[in-house]
Parts: C-alpha cells; structure tokens; sequence
C-alpha cells in the first residue's frame, strides 16, 4: 500500500492535505490535528464516516464540507455500522466485478468523540468490531459532551467539573472514574488496539498507519485536549497535551491481539500530576484544601495503572 | 512553482454567511455535497491543492478571517523549516511545498496561536500580532536573539 514517507517530519510535510480549513471548529483544537495526521498519514482512498460531535457539525457546515474524501454522517451512534456497511459493500461489489477501480485501495474509517465512542455508540462499534469489519475507529476523547455544552461523559476523569457534575459546596465535580475503553476494546480481541497522542505525531502517524494496514477491526483512543471545556488558553493546546502524557494521565501504549500489550512511550521525566491538574480551569477547584485527597487519589490510580501496563508488558499476556 | 500557492484564486472567496444555498432546513435526508467541481481522474492525494478544482461547497472556498483577532507573522530569515507549525496546525493554514514552509494561509487561519508555540528557533520564527498591524511592521519590531540564563 502507499504510505507516506514519515521517517522525519520534513518527509511527512510533502503530503497532500485532505482536510481543508475553513472547519467551524474552536481556534486551538486538536480534534483537527488528529483527523490531518491520519489524512496525511495514507495515500489511499479513504471511507470516512463520523458520529456526531463537534467535529461532524464543525466540518459539514451547510453547505459546507472541509472532506476531500468519500464522508458519511448520519447519527450520534453509528459511524463503526456505517462503515462496516460500506465495508461490506465495497467487498461484495469487488467480487462481483463492478467496482470502477477495483485495484485502487481503499480504507475505512470512522470518527467518533468520546461521548458517542464511550456512552452512545458503544453498543454499535462492539458489534461492529466483534463482526470482523475491516476498519478504523478513531475515537477523539476530548473528556465530554463538547458540542452541547460540556456535559459529563464516562470518559470524564474523577474531580472534573462538568456542566452535569458541578463543583460546588458539596461536589468536587465528577465522583465516578473514567471507563478504561482500550482494555475494553482489547477483550473483543481486536487485532490492533492503542492509545495515541498528537503531540508525539511520528508514534501517531506510525500508529494510524499500522491500524490501516491490519485487517479487521481497529480501535485508537486519542486524547484530544479540548481549549473550551477543560479551559486553557488555545495557544496552549500542545503545552497541555505534553504534560496529559508526561504526567502519564494518558500513557501511549498499543495492544496487538488482545494480549500483546506495548508502552509506546516513556517519559523521561514523570511530571506530577498537579501541574496537568493545574493548567486546566475544569481542576480548579482541587486545590482547595477540602479536595486536595482527590489530587492524591488521581495520582494513586496513575501510579498503578502504570505500574499495571509495566507488568502487562513485560508479562506479555 | 509558488505560482498560486500563496494566494489561489478560489481559497477564502466567501464569507461564512454570505453564499447563496437553499437553507438547511430545506435539505433533505441524504443529500451529496461534491468536494470537486468535476470527477477526479487520480487519488486526490496525488493532486496538490493549487491543482484542485474545489466546487463551491468545498469549504476551502469560505474564509474564517473575521474570526481572529491576533495574526501569526512568519518571519522567513529565521525559520529552519522543522514543519512542528504544519504538523500542528488545526486549521491546514500552514503552507509547505517541498519541505518548505512558504507562509501563512490567513484566509483559514484562526488565530489560535498554536504555530507560536511549538516554533522551536531563537527568537520565534513566528510570532502573534494584532490583526491590524501591517506585515512590515511587524518584521520590523522582531525581537533580538534571547541569550539563555545562566
């Protein structure tokens, strides 16, 4: 298959972008950068279906669209059953010899947030992936409701505040964790599983690229820092998005059929995770003395969950 | 071969508001909107955006200038073409040929500032200013070399 040449981020700047500008969304967010990268990441035809969420009201504006590719949209729930319906239809119009290009490849992929990957669509992407369709499902977690209003989703951390989970007198915002998807993806069995970041683009790009290239269903978490809900300033995006993975709040790792787990990247320097905590306005509250165990209790569960993907890795089960 | 890169003829014609569609709640169920004024003879990704026949709903064709308030200003004596604004930037306003970094797309830039700061030379190759201020200007008052403290 074609791939674009990524060995140095000069390489990878020839590309041809497929994404245009002019996308309604906010100044400053990522969920953009992580649709370039894996646009650029590819040369092939690509299948795009996306749930609703910002980055489908923001890219197809009527009358609008920033895609160069072939876009579906239709509801919050079932972009991963969209594309494996025009995953099945591709296949089946190939054996039947009444494809115009039938040599061209052609890769399916679908976008979802994290409300429609963890809450809403959940039950479709399982069945999407648990039928053995061959696609990408490229989940944006920005951490919320984004594109309504910032509401509290199950892949909100514990103590963040939320339009739905307010912190206030009596709340330090969100009492309930944050659903571990990728493992939950992994037990479907899923021939490529990993969580990504965009500031490491080249761990990105090579992970988008090995998920296209894997036949059968593939599932990436990626965190996508959000400037409006977790309230930072736009410019700072990168900045946030480094100490997100630093502080090990978001590690990088990969699970290659369901058992073959591998950290993608280790941070030189582990970073407390106050200083994360502390650059986003959604934390504010924590510092105050009364919540300050809930600071201590996120660094607990980091400190394991690291201490838990070390052994996974080294156990290799 | 800048010819057209820097200012196309079809990028940022339209304001956001100003087109002339049918509005939407006069779309119906399944409708297509065509990113390209006639089929495509190759993969799009073998075809370089100045090369492109954008149709008019192609969103390539709308500005979001009036969004921004402080405007990036490339300073190209200083740039090492690292491509770290390309990678990064939200809104595909950075314009790279051949490894090059060309300059900014202000018709789709919004702004954010993002490009400022992942430019890794010393001073800034890039660096924000008002929206108001003439480019010149803004060359102009570039900062000197900042010496690292010891």
């Amino acid at each position: 298959m074609a791939i674009t040449n990524i060995k140095n981020l000069k390489e990878f700047s020839t590309a041809n972008e497929r994404f245009e500008g002019a996308h309604l969304l906010c100044p400053g967010c990522a969920h953009s950068m992580i649709v370039r990268e894996l646009m650029n990441a590819t040369d092939d035809n690509l299948v795009i279906a996306s749930n609703t969420g910002c980055l489908e009201v923001s890219t197809a504006v009527y009358p609008y669209t920033s895609w160069d590719t072939s876009w579906i949209h239709i509801g919050f729930e079932n972009a991963a059953t969209a594309v494996s319906g025009a995953e099945a239809m591709y296949k089946a119009r190939k054996r039947k010899g009444t494809l115009k290009d039938p040599d061209a490849p052609v890769k399916f992929v679908a976008f979802g947030g994290d409300g429609s990957t963890y809450d809403i669509g959940f039950q479709w992407l399982s069945g999407a992936v648990e039928r053995g369709h061959d696609f990408t499902y490229i989940c944006l977690d920005n951490e919320n409701y984004a594109n309504t209003g910032g509401q509290r989703s199950s892949a909100t951390p514990i103590g963040a505040h939320t339009s739905t989970a307010q912190a206030g007198r009596v709340s330090y915002g969100k009492k309930e964790k944050k659903k571990d998807l990728v493992a939950i993806m992994a037990a479907h069995g899923a021939p490529y599983v990993a969580q990504l970041a965009p500031n490491k683009w080249k761990i990105m790009a090579k992970g988008f690229q090995k998920a296209l290239e894997t036949e059968g269903p593939c599932f990436i978490n990626t965190v996508s820092a959000c400037t409006t809900e977790w309230k930072f300033d736009p410019k700072d995006t990168i900045h946030i998005t480094d100490l997100a993975t630093d502080t090990l709040m978001f590690p990088i790792y990969e699970i290659i059929n369901g058992h073959e787990l591998n950290i993608l990247y280790r941070p030189k320097n582990i970073i407390p995770v106050e200083e994360y905590l502390a650059a986003q306005g959604r934390y504010k509250h924590l510092f105050k003395p009364e919540n300050r165990h809930v600071i201590e209790q996120i660094q607990k569960e980091i400190n394991e969950k690291w201490e838990y993907l070390q052994r996974r890795e080294e156990a290799r089960v | 071969m800048s010819r057209g890169v820097l200012a196309t003829e079809k990028r940022g014609i339209r304001e956001l508001g100003a087109e002339e569609f049918v509005g939407w709640d006069e779309v119906t169920q399944g409708v297509i909107l065509p990113s390209f004024e006639s089929e495509l003879k190759e993969n799009v990704s073998h075809i370089r955006p100045e090369e492109r026949d954008y149709s008019d709903f192609n969103s390539y064709t709308a500005t979001v200038a009036s969004w921004r308030v402080i405007k990036p200003v490339y300073n190209r004596d200083i740039c090492i073409d690292c491509q770290n604004c390309w990678v990064w930037c939200p809104d595909t306003s950075i314009i790279s040929r051949d490894k090059q970094m060309l300059g900014i797309d202000y018709d789709h830039c919004k702004g954010c500032g993002v490009c400022v700061e992942v430019c890794p030379t010393n001073p800034k190759s890039l660096l924000m200013f008002g929206e108001a201020e003439e480019t010149e200007d803004a060359l102009a008052k570039w900062p000197e070399k900042k010496k690292k403290a010891k």
